[in-house]
């Protein structure tokens, strides 16, 4: 049956056609209850009215239950009922707000139980990390872990937010003393560019409102932030990465006949109208002859992010799994490489194990060929060849796949340096991968010379 | 900004075989000036047709749950973009409790045909009639899904479901992931959901499991009416305001009908309103609106102080768990 285009002639170029669209933002929060992370999440969500009142009701009717004299926040995102019950948050959940100019989708991530886990979820889409600590204390082994987690997923941007100033007096040098020693940590990690906030989640200073007790600050709330800081790096700095997800084929008869296109979303830079293509990991080439856009036909170019069908000029055998860059920047195709992981199963990681490797819309067969280090995450140190990896356990494998896989180094780019390793008899995913090694430590570790990790430059596992 | 990863050499093995140089800015420096940067809108569309298609691509049997309310027509309508120019590879799937809004119906079938699609539809009314499911006392029939809706799963040997649910709605459904396992009784456990990361969407699954894929999980009300205004998404006429007879009960606008109500005591008047959202129309509360088109509602909702679920559905008041535990039963 022949399709009439489906874009409406409202749209010429898609949804989203308006003088000014607004753009949107992934960040992630992290921190413990103790820090105050729910307050400041609702009071984000309340001050920005995404709050609406029957939502609002129902946190107060069930404040009033609890036997509180106000409305606690932080029952806004408490979902399940084991976690209001224990006054837990269990799991990353996402919340979204708006201002006119942004459109916010926030991944909410619990302080304690499975943190790392949990927040390399949400860490993994962010553009942004907020890291909430408690402006009484030094700055703990937990926000030393959420700075540590946000620098190894490579999220761009890093706000620090100074929490519970009203309890410190709104005291300029408390925050100046907090400020600077997260400001070095994150230097130690290699983080230069942190902001840091002071804020009142629970009287709402600095979150949506500047506050009046601290004239002392002149920075931007952090909602000012949050809308203004610039996260769009642009798409042409990055080589085009496009995974073949589905062949399109339209039917026998009718004006489409013979259409034959490759459906996909670009996980990096801009694909034009002529540009030559590598199909990895056959390795033929080809031209790009049109590029069609969800019921538009031969657009000019297609972008990072972007859904799109490709039409290649020469007949090849092309399929889901498959990579199309441009042969002038082509990833690297191999059957083994080194990766950082986070182990997110309760059953461990162990060396020889067989998983399955999910990497954008190629599944191989695979084994962890070793363990080469795990991470003490709070002193910044590698232990050597772990017998095996945890939940929430962060370390250094070496895989070794069945068949050739094409990917890039996790720095270059965060979508196709990423994979989950996946047990093949159930399904569970068992754990997160980056391709790279784990740099050697900032620091030194806790028993020098015995690191096995590679210092930059040496090739690890192989 | 230096970081815990590596800078050089690149990773790989013995085999690794790269065929280039390594990733590097390539666009010549006279290259056009597109317009890059993609609205929210755009973002949200591109995703969701990420999701349909890894869906169709991992999974043997989908199918998408189509009621005709307007957020089934949403995904309905990015999933025809999705495979444009080839036609839609699954069929649609309905759960009609026998209380559904008969213009809905009729814009239901009207859109199967317009599109040559194929729609199944389990009828709660037969469970009733032989006694395999009995009517509840409130008269509320959603909770009653739950068991056609699995029936047609194992009957048409589905593996995955669409349904259009997204995580503004509910407090429950903010946790839920894009695939979200299902056992063989449908039930969702929250503390067994598997991490999602990257946009990598893992449905590997047991024989006897399937997954509910929500392809609109990022998506927000007003982002579904911004969508249906710019697209032109054609959605049943109640969503825009008519007059309509409707009584009050328990703080909404109920439509009169054959289904339970007016009860005594409860006065039915005429009135202009709209749905916000569209289910059973002995739970689904009307709003005193005079918005006729999408671009109206749009104002409206942005002006509004009261959620759709909160506004239009009783059974989400049921109690503060009341989605969750109907997750956990197999509903969506």
């Amino acid at each position: 049956m022949a399709r009439p285009p489906l874009t409406g002639p409202s749209a010429p170029t898609g949804p989203g056609g308006r003088a000014v669209p607004a753009t949107l933002l992934r960040l992630a929060t992290a921190g413990s209850v103790d820090d105050g992370k729910s307050t400041l999440v609702g009071r984000l969500l309340h001050d920005c009215q995404a709050v609406l009142a029957d939502q609002l009701a129902a946190v107060a009717r069930a404040s009033r239950e609890r036997g509180l004299a106000a409305a606690d926040l932080a029952l806004l995102t408490d979902g399940l009922r084991a976690e209001r019950e224990q006054g837990i948050t269990i799991d990353v959940a996402y919340r979204y707000f708006a201002t006119p100019r942004r459109r916010f989708i926030l991944a909410d991530t619990p302080g304690h139980v499975q943190y790392t886990r949990n927040m390399v979820t949400g860490a993994s889409t962010a553009d942004l990390a907020v890291v909430l600590v408690d402006a009484r204390g030094r700055v703990r082994e937990q926000t030393r872990r959420h700075l540590a987690v946000a620098a190894l997923l490579r999220v761009p941007r890093l706000v620090l937010a100074v929490n519970k100033m009203d309890l410190v007096g709104y005291a300029e040098p408390v925050f100046a003393a907090v400020a600077l020693e997260c400001a070095a940590y994150a230097a130690d990690l290699g983080v230069t560019d942190v902001l840091a906030v002071p804020v009142s989640a629970l009287h709402g200073d600095n979150v949506v409102h500047p506050s009046a007790s601290m004239d002392w600050y002149s920075g931007p709330t952090l909602l000012e932030h949050l809308e203004s800081v610039e996260v769009d790096e642009d798409p042409q700095a990055l080589p085009a990465r496009f995974p073949v997800q589905y062949v399109l084929r339209a039917s026998e008869s009718g004006p489409d006949a013979g259409y034959r296109g490759y459906a996909g979303r670009l996980a990096g830079g801009v694909l034009r109208r002529g540009d030559q293509v590598a199909v990895l990991p056959s390795g033929r080439t080809s031209t790009v002859v049109g590029i069609d856009r969800l019921g538009r036909r031969d657009v000019d170019h297609a972008v990072t992010d972007q859904s799109v069908t490709l039409r290649l000029a020469d007949d090849l055998d092309v399929g889901r799994g498959d990579l199309i860059a441009p042969v002038s920047a082509t990833p690297r195709v191999g059957r083994e490489f080194t990766a950082t992981v986070c182990h997110l199963d309760a059953r461990p990681l162990r060396p020889g194990q067989r998983v399955l490797l999910r990497q954008q819309t190629a599944v191989v067969r695979a084994v962890v060929r070793s363990l080469d280090a795990r991470l003490d995450l709070a002193a910044l140190a590698t232990a050597p060849a772990p017998d095996a990896l945890e939940a929430n356990d962060l370390g250094q494998i070496t895989v070794v796949t069945a068949e050739p896989v094409v990917f890039d180094a996790y720095r270059d780019n965060r979508r196709t340096g990423a994979f989950l390793l996946v047990d093949p008899a159930d399904g569970a995913t068992l754990t997160a991968g980056m391709v790279g090694a784990l740099r050697a430590a900032a620091r030194p570790s806790p028993v020098p010379g015995e690191s096995r990790v590679p210092a930059p430059g040496a090739r690890a596992g192989g | 900004m230096r970081d815990l990863t590596h800078t050089a050499p690149p990773p790989g093995g013995e085999e690794e075989q790269g065929l280039g140089t390594p990733p590097a800015a390539t666009l010549a420096a006279d290259a056009p000036h597109p317009r890059l940067r993609l609205s929210h809108l755009e973002v949200l569309e591109s995703e969701a047709v990420h999701i349909i298609r890894e869906s169709v691509a991992q999974f043997e049997r989908p199918a998408l749950l189509f009621s005709g309310g307007k957020d089934s027509m949403v995904m309905l309508h990015v999933a025809l973009k999705a495979f444009w120019p080839a036609p839609l590879p699954f069929g649609l799937l309905h759960v009609d409790t026998g209380h559904n809004f008969p213009e809905v119906l009729a814009f239901r079938d009207h859109v199967v045909a317009e599109h040559g699609l194929r729609l199944t539809v389990a009828h709660v009314e037969a469970y009733l009639a032989d006694g395999r499911l009995t009517e509840r006392p409130d008269g509320t029939r959603n909770p009653l899904q739950t068991v056609p809706l699995l029936d047609a799963v194992a009957k048409g040997g589905l593996d995955a479901l669409f349904g259009g649910g997204r995580r503004d709605e509910e407090k429950a459904r903010a946790k839920e992931r894009v695939f979200s396992l299902r056992d063989d009784f449908g039930a969702w456990d929250p503390r067994r959901q598997r991490p999602e990361l990257w946009g990598l969407y893992n449905g590997r699954h047991r024989p006897g499991e399937h997954l509910r894929v929500f392809p609109l999980s990022n998506w927000t009300e007003l982002d579904v009416w911004q969508y249906i205004a710019e697209e032109r998404v054609e959605l049943p006429s109640i969503y825009y305001a008519h007059e309509r007879e409707v009584f009050r009960r328990g703080g909404m606008w109920l439509t009169a009908g054959a289904w339970g109500g007016p009860r005594k005591g409860e006065q039915a008047q005429r009135r202009t309103v709209r749905y916000r959202t569209v289910g059973d129309m002995s739970c689904t509360g009307a709003v005193e609106s005079t918005a006729t088109t999408a671009q109206e509602v749009i104002t409206e909702i942005a002006g509004s102080r009261v959620t759709e679920r909160g506004a239009g559905r009783a059974d989400d008041q049921l109690s503060e768990a009341a989605m969750e535990d109907r997750k956990r039963e197999g509903y969506f």
